[in-house]
């Protein structure tokens, strides 16, 4: 890494970037290089998962022994995506300020995780969360509802990344958006199925490692050609944008108090419902290890925001003066997402915009293997070992049908990204957030908070959460008037967490709160059980029993 | 074998102490968050100008910046606190509970001899 820094410290930078540019539609040697090259590496890495995979246990938590560091890496790859990257980036290039207040709200669900969560999720669960949210409850509803919510959110969230993959291969490597769909399909296939949690877990922290290294190397050569003066930085911006100093302050993101509360609450309580992130608590031995987890991962996330800023602001400043990034209608060659990519050129040349494509495509293949993961997990675990065959199937068939169950959602995943390409998609990593907020967290939450909660009160709150954030989704201005072309939206608001996260949860409350069953009972009288080994990780999954 | 350890557990004074002082500081600093971040956001929705206005006569840099920056501090900054409460004095002090209980088991298991409760 050093050697290649230096390397690019001693190009002539803004000559290179002056001089012989790019329409991009050719095939850029170096990107293909790097990513052949990562593509070789995290290969030999599934091989090596491979031959280390013997258990249920080693193929969805990697044996359990992954450490707080690592997994605080691998947390922040899974977070770190290539929307996140290049998305806000380009949200700081468009807007300014704006961008910060998204990355804020990403950021602040991981404390929350941490205090609320992160333990009582460690010593409860063994291999995905509905293992947590049906501890004393009737297994199989619940089962179908997790795995339900699971995987919404999944695939809402794997469309996205395919598309923004299909759509970021074919401008950075000049490839068919068909092509590169089916090769992110196809490989993500191969790490998971292969692999298992080891493979998902390495190939997201290599990436993480890549593209904390890329992003920092892009910011400091940023800050580098201004002396590294901020002032410089934001004076010089201000002056070169369209929207002059309004970009130093708030704009129009969030407008109105019920939208912002929205937002907020979708963003901070939606993390803690991610079944792909809250299955890699199950990777490291112990709750003192998931503590750590959280600590690390929310300075490296934290971190790479700070660093987005910069280099939106840096892509204001570099790019958008620079008449050979711009098309002819005064935008971005490629759109707004390009930013970073485009700055990655004019400050590095040729090799370092390689390096950095390579980097986003990796981060995208381990951000779609780790959904399709938990994906798989919950067709496997939930659905089929618990939902179908009630406990009683073998750790090995529910392996193998995890396997099949990856490659079922790798197809779905190519065959939707493709029938997704003209859509606009923007909503869906929205939507996947509240699902999760309103469907999978209330549940989650209250069965590790509240003695009181029975079966019926978390199916009935579960399913409305998750019922009503798809529906008021459909009909907020997103879908209702810009795709299925209405007038009018029925729902005024574009996030729906605010109401239908309430509705969950109020829901969850009010139901359980009328259920007088014997059931209910026993349900109430085992939270006690649960509660001590929920603090105290006695009798939890892979402790140490001393 | 977790059924008397459990009970033993929920018999012990210094379990429900520790729980009181572990979940006193997690949902306090669960509140300062919250009430970091909401209030950002609010601020964002119905006084937009406050962070709009320049830190000093001259300056672009906004209030915004330092605010937006020191909200990912903090959040940085009270994760580090609570690991750190609860990785050192918290499980520390767990550990000693959880060990009572296993000397109170093991003593129950040699008073039953051929019983099949396994070694904890």
């Amino acid at each position: 890494m050093n050697r290649f820094c230096l390397l690019l410290l001693a190009l002539p930078l803004p000559v290179t970037a002056a001089d012989g540019l790019p329409g991009r539609e050719g095939v850029n040697v170096p990107a293909v290089m790097m990513f052949l090259v990562f593509v070789a590496v995290t290969l030999g890495i599934t091989y090596w998962a491979a031959r280390r995979t013997r258990s249920a246990k080693d193929y969805y938590a990697a044996g359990g022994g992954i450490t707080g560091f690592q997994n605080g890496l691998a947390i922040a790859g899974d977070y770190m995506s290539a929307a996140s990257f290049l998305g806000i980036s380009a949200l700081v290039f468009a807007s300014g300020y704006d961008g910060l207040i998204y990355s804020i709200g990403f950021l602040v669900g991981w404390p929350v995780i941490l205090f609320l969560l992160a333990e009582r999720l460690r010593n409860l669960g063994k291999y995905t969360f509905s293992d947590v949210a049906s501890y004393r409850l009737r297994q199989r509803p619940m089962r179908l509802l997790s795995a339900c919510g699971s995987l919404t959110v999944v695939l809402l969230y794997l469309i996205a990344q395919m598309v923004g993959a299909g759509k970021l291969i074919q401008v950075l490597f000049g490839l068919p958006y068909e092509y590169a769909v089916i090769i992110v399909g196809v490989l993500m296939v191969i790490y998971v199925s292969v692999g298992g949690m080891f493979a998902t877990t390495w190939v997201q922290i290599i990436k993480a490692c890549l593209l904390l290294a890329g992003a920092t190397l892009l910011a400091f050569l940023v800050l580098l050609q201004l002396d590294f003066s901020l002032n410089a930085l934001f004076s010089r911006a201000v002056d070169v944008h369209e929207k002059g100093i309004d970009i130093m302050g708030p704009g129009t993101l969030v407008s109105d108090p019920v939208s912002a509360i929205s937002l907020g609450l979708a963003l901070m309580f939606g993390t803690a419902g991610l079944p792909h992130i809250l299955m890699r608590f199950f990777t490291v031995p112990d709750a003192h290890q998931a503590r750590r987890s959280v600590f690390f991962a929310t300075g490296f996330i934290g971190y790479f925001y700070i660093l987005t800023f910069i280099i939106g602001f840096g892509a204001i400043v570099f790019v958008s003066t620079n008449p050979a990034f711009m098309n002819a209608a005064g935008g971005l060659l490629g759109g707004d997402n390009m930013s970073a990519i485009h700055l990655s050129q004019a400050l590095g040349g040729d090799l370092f915009l390689g390096f950095i494509s390579a980097v986003a495509f990796a981060t995208i293949l381990a951000v779609v293997s780790g959904l399709t993961l938990a994906g798989a997990a919950a067709v496997s675990h939930d659905l089929y070992a618990h939902f179908l065959k009630r406990g009683a199937s073998s750790e090995r068939e529910e392996v193998r049908v995890s396997r099949i169950a990856t490659l079922g959602l790798g197809m779905a995943a190519v065959i939707l990204g493709i029938l997704f390409e003209k859509q606009n998609i923007a909503f869906m990593v929205g939507l996947a957030f509240a699902i999760a907020a309103s469907a999978n967290f209330p549940v989650l939450f209250f069965s590790m908070y509240w003695r009181k909660l029975t079966t019926r009160g978390a199916l009935i709150g579960g399913w409305t959460g998750l019922g009503s954030a798809v529906l008021l989704l459909i009909l907020s201005p997103i879908v209702w008037v810009d795709i299925l072309g209405y007038e009018q939206a029925i729902f005024p608001y574009e996030y729906p967490a605010l109401f239908s996260m309430t509705a969950g949860m109020v829901c969850v409350v009010v139901f359980s709160l009328l259920d007088n069953s014997t059931a209910a009972a026993e349900e109430r009288d085992a939270f006690s059980d649960q509660f001590v080994r929920s603090m105290t990780g006695v009798g939890a999954e892979g402790a140490g029993r001393e | 074998m977790s059924r008397h350890h459990y009970d033993h557990i929920r018999a012990n004074e210094n379990f429900h102490n520790l729980i009181r002082r572990k979940t006193r500081l997690s949902w306090t600093l669960t509140a300062i968050i919250l009430i970091a971040y909401f209030g950002f956001i609010l601020t964002i929705a119905f006084y937009p100008e406050i962070l709009g206005r320049p830190i000093s006569d001259g300056s672009v840099i906004t209030w915004g910046i330092p605010v937006g920056i020191g909200i990912i501090l903090l959040t940085f900054i009270i994760t580090g606190i609570y690991v750190y409460r609860a990785n050192t004095l918290f499980d520390s002090l767990m550990g000693d509970v959880v060990d009572a209980s296993n000397v109170h088991v093991n003593s129950m298991e040699d008073d039953r001899p051929g019983s099949d409760g396994e070694a904890s």
